[in-house]
């Protein structure tokens, strides 16, 4: 078990060094540097002036030194400087991510909630009215996009009924105290969270769906029931942890695109995570930070990832004996 | 609840009531091409201490008799449209799910062909004892699991303690049935039904595990319905044999008398050549030319008329019902009928 789990995380580093690599290929190409945009904002134009500034910055060395340069520099957690924020680029995210985890647990934990349980009552009550209503909604939520979604929650819940805020993550200027404040981040939350959420809730529904009505075919069911068990003790010791199963498979495959979901989200709630650092850096050209940022939520991805490998370990047996 | 060592129960061949009586079950399919009979008109009775085999070509209705005496046809499509399954002194067939629940895995016990499916992979085998012994007979927990232990060693598991927190894959396919044996008697039942309980296994472990349940059987006194498509499984473990074709009993009798001078075509021709099956022990059922017609097609007179040696016009015109050309003995055939008249 300890072997497969450091295995499992040695994995890791080549996925993250392949992500410099990638990343920092992307930045060189693309047109324009934070110098075009610095120059400009500070109205610099003296061309012996910029010439300093690119020396300063290093930015005069072969692009294979600065890739080498900033592996080295990852390695020993300096992700640079942001000329943007005045700050390390690590304390830059480090403001930026923890309200950006906030929303990804959340959106995790509303579309596994909503998602097994609504599966579930499908699967139970398949082809009745109830598994009916939970396709149907299932399909809808599954087709709108995300932006789409949210929008709509605002207009209904804020500005409509005015019950919920608008945006950002707390009321600014009153001090709530500590529960107090917890209870505002959750306000905050609940829309970006449900927008997100409800998404990967409705791919959940299906999946889980499928799969308890797949379980429900095995010869074990049927032992189950030959024991005398009632419906409730079959469905719940016997169906149900045979058909989680592929749903975590599929939470440890999305788990990216949950992030990648979250930028979207964060950009139409004003959410302060590091979906609005990241576009806001891309339009400033800010790349020590986009690069940061890249290089941080992979590796938040891979070390979820390799969590979800595990916690599937532990729900099949099977798996555990290899 | 008794514990293990005590044995109330009654002793084969004292009490000549039957166990089992079933009468007359009819299950009907609902099926979108309309309704199929898949098993008709069946009865039989099993006494307590007594084993009766039911054979009969793949599709003849054997699994789907079993599941209706066991409450568990699938349903859709699968009824119980008619009948009555006496179990000592209640007719199982008007009990709600709820009142079932308490019979099946209690008085009633089922185990199934293949034993690797037949258990829950994510569960410990020791688990899954103590979920009936749970259901039926709870205890503490410490209480419940040495009971589980001792069924596994009854079951001749070697170092039970050991395997007790094994999961099924971690177990070979016959000590998994020996498991799945362990569950079925963990409330000793009055009656234990086995579908096909060996074929999934090696033919080396098919004879222990046989010998196993004639051992359980002979120190509990259940009664034992084993279905098979195996004449030697049928020689060495029944009392009397069963021989189902089309959903309908053709034949039935002592397995002496049976094996000694099999009456309807059928069952002749299930036991090919060789008039004594026991000469060949776990031959299969031979070929009979020609296959079990579909539910839905069955020909119209005796279901067999198509594939009989002996059929002749009345065969093809009416059914032949069940007679008793001697005591304890039942054929359906005109064939036979006319040999006696
Ligand atoms: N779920 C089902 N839906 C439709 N037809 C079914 C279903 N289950 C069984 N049948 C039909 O009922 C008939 C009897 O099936 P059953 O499983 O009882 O046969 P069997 O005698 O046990 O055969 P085998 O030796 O292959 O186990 C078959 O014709 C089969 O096609
Ligand atoms: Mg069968």
């Amino acid at each position: 078990m300890r072997r497969i789990l450091l295995r499992r995380f040695a994995q890791i580093i080549p996925l993250i060094l392949g992500v410099i690599v990638l990343n920092f290929a992307l930045i060189q190409m693309s047109p324009g540097s934070f110098l075009d945009v610095m120059t400009a904002e500070q109205q610099v134009s003296d061309p012996a002036m910029i010439e300093r500034m690119r020396v300063l910055y290093g930015m005069d060395k072969p692009v294979v030194v600065q890739l080498l340069k900033y592996i080295w520099s990852v390695m020993t957690l300096d992700f640079g400087y942001s000329y943007r924020q005045n700050e390390t680029v690590l304390a830059v995210i480090g403001q930026a991510l923890p309200a950006t985890v906030i929303l990804m647990l959340a959106s995790i934990a509303i579309a596994l909630l909503i998602g097994v349980l609504a599966g579930v009552i499908a699967a139970v009550k398949v082809n009745t009215i109830w598994d009916n209503l939970i396709s149907v909604g299932a399909v809808f939520f599954f087709a709108a996009p995300t932006f789409w979604l949210g929008i709509m929650l605002m207009i209904v819940f804020s500005v409509r009924l005015g019950w919920l805020p608008v945006g950002g993550m707390r009321d600014i200027g009153v001090d709530h105290g500590v529960f107090g404040d917890a209870l505002d981040v959750m306000r905050h939350l609940a829309l970006p969270a449900l927008s997100l959420g409800l998404f990967y809730a409705a791919m959940y529904t299906r999946v889980m769906r499928a799969s308890m009505l797949e379980v429900f075919r095995h010869d074990f069911v049927r032992t189950a029931r030959a024991k005398g068990l009632s419906g409730a003790q079959v469905v719940l010791r016997h169906v149900f942890r045979n058909a989680l199963l592929p749903v975590v498979t599929l939470l440890g495959l999305q788990l990216g695109t949950v992030l990648g979901g979250s930028v979207v989200i964060e950009t139409v709630f004003s959410w302060p995570g590091i979906g609005s650092l990241m576009l806001d850096s891309v339009m400033s050209r800010n790349y020590p930070v986009v690069l940061g940022v890249l290089v941080l939520s992979s590796l938040i991805v891979a070390v979820a990832n390799a969590l979800v490998d595990i916690a599937y370990f532990r729900l099949d047996p099977r798996i555990r004996a290899r | 609840m008794l514990a293990l060592t005590e044995d109330k129960r009654p002793q084969p061949g004292r009490d000549a009531g039957p166990l089992l009586s079933v009468d007359e079950i009819e299950v009907t399919l609902f099926t979108r091409a309309g309704k199929l009979t898949a098993v008709d008109r069946l009865s039989l009775e099993v006494k307590s201490g007594e084993t009766l085999a039911i054979v009969g070509e793949s599709g003849c209705g054997k699994s789907i008799s079993a599941l209706a005496l066991m409450g568990l046809l699938p349903w859709p499509p699968a009824k119980l449209t008619h009948g009555k399954v006496v179990l000592e002194d209640r007719d199982l067939a008007r009990l709600s799910e709820r009142e079932m629940q308490d019979v099946r895995g209690k008085d009633l016990a089922m185990i199934f062909q293949d034993p690797m499916s037949s258990l829950n992979p994510v569960l410990t085998v020791g688990e899954q004892i103590v979920e009936v012994i749970a259901r039926h007979d709870p205890a503490s927990r410490k209480a419940m699991r040495e009971r589980a232990l001792e069924l596994m060693r009854k079951v001749k598991i070697p170092d039970a303690e050991r395997r007790f927190g094994d999961y099924p894959h971690q177990l070979s396919g016959g000590m998994n049935q020996r498991i799945v044996i362990a569950m079925a008697i963990a409330c000793q039942p009055k009656l234990l039904i086995a579908d096909e309980p060996t074929t999934a296994l090696d033919v080396t472990i098919q004879a222990q595990i046989l010998e196993l349940m004639k051992d359980l059987q002979a120190e509990t006194g259940m009664g034992l319905i084993i279905i098979t498509h195996d004449l030697g499984v049928v020689a060495e473990t029944a009392d009397r044999v069963l021989v189902m074709y089309a959903g309908r009993k053709v034949e039935e009798g002592t397995v002496d008398t049976v094996f000694d001078e099999p009456l309807h075509p059928y069952t002749r021709g299930l036991m090919g050549a060789t008039p004594s099956a026991t000469d060949q022990p776990h031959g299969r059922l031979s070929e009979i030319p020609g296959s079990v017609p579909a539910l839905a097609a069955l020909p119209v007179g005796c279901a067999f008329n198509n594939r009989c040696p002996s059929a002749f016009e009345r065969c093809f015109a009416e059914r032949p019902v069940l007679t008793r050309p001697a005591a304890g003995r039942q054929v359906a055939c005109f064939a036979v009928q006319q040999e006696g008249a």
